[in-house]
């Protein structure tokens, strides 16, 4: 922009002021003293002041280093909200941090873990986190690698997991370097992944940052858990910590939120509710937090003896082979607790009839029957995304945590039971139990369906992985659904780390990364992690095979290969048998064949054990063997299985 | 009506002559069967084992025709009563599973 004639230039503003002073400075003071009093006047600049504003600037001290950039701080309080790990795929936006944590922090408490992909890093966390109890950090660019990490953070978001997030991000225009970090830079970066995060913060100052990322990782671990984001400005990372904030900047303490229990004038209604149902039945989705969680479930249901439910299996929530587990109708239930489940409404009504034009839906529940939630999901006031699943009309609603408002619960149940509910109860159980021995047996006969088939069938390929970790210390770190729920059919669940849940969003890509994260989770326990991969899902970031080889994480991964997006290959074929054509053209984009993928090459690749396509059901036991012999000594293994689709 | 002229047309084809077990096998995968009852017809969490169905043809044909779960209906525009015919034949002529007892691997989950 030209500048006007007139326009005022302080430089030259000050030139012509050292005249003037000059001029005044020479004539006598009476004239002075004249001046003064007749009109006042804004003090003039000092020789010193003159000489400093109008020389040439003087050069800045060539500062070279630095023996306390910003990130290092950033790293004390990193460290002192206790995270083993920090995943990452390596970002300029966070170069600062990163040299912090390997040199300053030592790499310990939290140790980096080299991700291939952010989505990688993030569904890492994830299944890190179910297994751990706690937060796994991610560092990640602000914006592409945050672009990267999305669908991930939406799947830990829905499955109620707390991830922290730390976004690299340059706000100051001075301080990026070239058109890259331009690119690179965004005014608000949690913005992107803000409906479907709990809390987010862009600290302008270290102290700052410290306040929120103890903050964050209180939100983050206060039911309903969810993943936070706090973003680190490159400029608080890279400089120098100012001299005059050296001491005063602290780390404030970690207090983390006792997680909300359920209103205590609630509690004996549900108590009077449930010990006087004939025939009551729990379902639970997200409702053990912890292996204590899983504990108060049992109890619960022994108390009341009442059957439980896991109609989505999100959390290991019961044992699998307890007497009440699977049990009971939902048609003949007269009392239904629902336990942090935000598929609720799914679980109590049929859409019917979903093969035909139209949509229209009943209820499975009788007339009559009362329907309580107690959910920690009505205290999630997100929008935009749909999550929360349909409204449930219940007769009485809880927004609190389950886990936490169970032993009130149970006291209050205690309580009321009588002599003679006790009897009744005792006679309930013996009905349950002979239901479920008798869907046990049923599953076990299903089980022998296809036992010789090539493609090999699930049933078949869960019994043989269950012959040979039945001795072991085991944890399957994938989720069952695909796999037609023969885990847990036919597998004896005792412990909450033996099963992991699913994604939580059903975005694909989920499994491959959190298996790892689980594994390694699981890996100080000694434990022997096993995951049924899913061919789809591995394609989308496969370098997470790597991560695992790299860092010496051992995970028996079972590839339920079965050369096919399948889900969506049904979803086609519904569709072309309501248009009536077509019905033999499903595998048209579904299908992942022509050339098949050799998983047992793959993993080679990347540098881990592999074994396989195995084709013949007897080859099975063989390669299993070996896979784990590799696991046990701490490395990963995969096995390559041609699989029947479910 | 029009529900009691397909399940005749069904029947008349079974009537013409039991269906043709091999080319039902590469219907039943051509056709996509296979993607929710599996290649052996065993079942799974998208559909029920129909391998050695105890359906009769005809109960077959009627569901397959208007069926009530989460199945589509395949009308006989893309399979025709004959190929219908000939995937019962096939699901019959597959053999029943072992019991469960007689496999070492589920027995000892009993």
């Amino acid at each position: 922009m030209a500048k006007s004639k007139n326009a005022v230039n302080r430089r030259n503003f000050l030139t012509r002021a050292a005249a003037g002073a000059a001029v005044l400075a020479t004539k006598p003071t009476g004239v002075k003293a004249q001046n003064q009093s007749t009109r006042p006047t804004a003090p003039m600049p000092s020789p010193a002041q003159i000489a400093a504003e109008t020389s040439a600037p003087t050069p800045r001290p060539e500062v070279y280093t630095t023996d306390r950039p910003g990130a290092d701080f950033m790293v004390d309080v990193i460290k002192s909200l206790g995270f083993e790990y920090v995943a990452a795929n390596p970002g300029s936006s966070f170069r600062g941090l990163h040299e912090s944590l390997i040199n300053y922090g030592a790499n310990h408490m939290p140790e980096l873990l080299t991700c291939c992909h952010e989505e990688s890093s993030v569904a890492m966390a994830h299944g890190y986190a179910k297994i751990e109890g706690k937060p796994m950090m991610v560092m990640a660019h602000g914006t592409v690698g945050l672009q990267h990490a999305s669908m991930a953070i939406y799947n830990a978001y829905a499955d109620r997991v707390p991830v922290v997030i730390v976004l690299g991000n340059i706000l100051d225009v001075n301080y990026r370097r070239s058109i890259v970090e331009w690119t690179h830079s965004v005014q608000d970066a949690a913005a992107m992944v803000r409906g479907f995060t709990k809390w987010d913060d862009t600290p302008v100052s270290l102290g700052h940052f410290a306040e929120s990322a103890v903050r964050a990782y209180r939100i983050a671990m206060t039911p309903p858990m969810g993943p936070v984001v706090l973003v680190a400005d490159g400029t608080l990372q890279d400089e120098p910590i100012p001299d005059a904030e050296r001491r005063a900047l602290r780390v404030p303490k970690l207090g983390l939120t006792a997680p909300p229990a359920a209103d205590s004038a609630a509690i004996p209604e549900i108590a009077r509710m449930l010990v006087a149902a004939e025939n009551p039945l729990i379902i639970a989705g997200r409702c053990a937090r912890t292996p204590q969680g899983m504990k108060l479930l049992v109890e619960l249901a022994e108390t009341i003896q009442a059957p439980v439910q896991e109609p989505r299996r999100y959390r290991m929530n019961f044992p699998t082979r307890h007497p009440l587990y699977g049990g009971g109708q939902i048609g003949e239930a007269d009392v239904i607790l629902g336990l942090e489940d935000s598929d609720f409404w799914q679980v109590l009504h049929a859409q019917r009839p979903i093969n035909r034009m139209g949509m229209d839906y009943r209820p499975l529940t009788k007339d009559g029957a009362r329907i309580v939630t107690i959910s920690s999901n009505d205290l999630n006031d997100k929008s935009n995304y749909q999550d929360f699943g349909r409204y449930v009309e219940a007769d009485l609603s809880i927004a609190a945590d389950a886990e936490a408002s169970l032993p009130v619960l149970i006291e209050a149940c205690k309580r009321l039971i009588t002599v003679e509910r006790k009897t009744f109860f005792a006679e309930r159980r013996r009905s349950i139990e002979a239901a479920t021995r008798r869907a046990r047996e049923q599953a076990l006969e299903q089980a022998a369906w296809g036992w010789d088939a090539s493609p090999i069938s699930i049933a078949r390929l869960s019994a043989e992985v269950w012959d040979q970790i039945k001795g072991e210390d085991w944890s399957l770190v994938s989720d069952v659904l695909f796999q037609s729920n023969w885990p847990t059919r036919l597998w004896d669940f005792t412990e909450h780390y033996q099963f992991n849940g699913g994604p939580g969003a059903f975005g694909m890509g989920y499994q491959a990364p959190a298996s790892v994260g689980a594994a390694l989770a699981n890996r100080k326990h000694g434990r022997i992690s096993v995951s049924f991969q899913g061919d789809g899902d591995l394609n989308y970031a496969p370098g997470v095979l790597w991560t695992a080889a790299h860092h010496h994480i051992p995970l028996l991964t079972i590839m339920h290969n079965n050369r096919a997006y399948h889900q969506e290959r049904m979803y086609v074929q519904d569709m072309a048998a309501r248009a009536e054509r077509g019905i033999d053209r499903a595998n048209i984009g579904t299908a992942i064949t022509d050339p098949n993928i050799n998983y047992a090459t793959m993993a080679k690749a990347y540098g881990m054990f592999g074994v396989g396509p195995i084709e013949n059901p007897n080859e099975l036991a063989p390669a299993i063997r070996s896979a784990l012999e590799v696991v046990k000594r701490g490395e990963p293994a995969l096995i390559d299985v041609i699989s029947q689709p479910r | 009506m029009k529900f009691l002229l397909l399940v005749g047309a069904a029947a008349l084809a079974i009537a013409q002559g039991p269906g043709k077990p091999e080319n039902g096998k590469m219907l039943f995968i051509k056709d996509g069967c296979f993607e929710c009852h599996g290649y052996a017809g065993q079942g799974g969490v998208a559909g029920p084992r129909i391998a050695a169905t105890a359906l009769n043809a005809q109960a077959l044909m009627r569901y397959v025709r208007r069926p009530f779960g989460a199945m589509p209906a395949f009308t006989p525009k893309v399979l025709p009563d004959p190929e219908l015919a000939d995937i019962y034949a096939y699901l019959k002529s597959l053999p029943p599973a072992k019991p469960a007892k007689d496999i070492p691997l589920l027995k000892q989950l009993q």
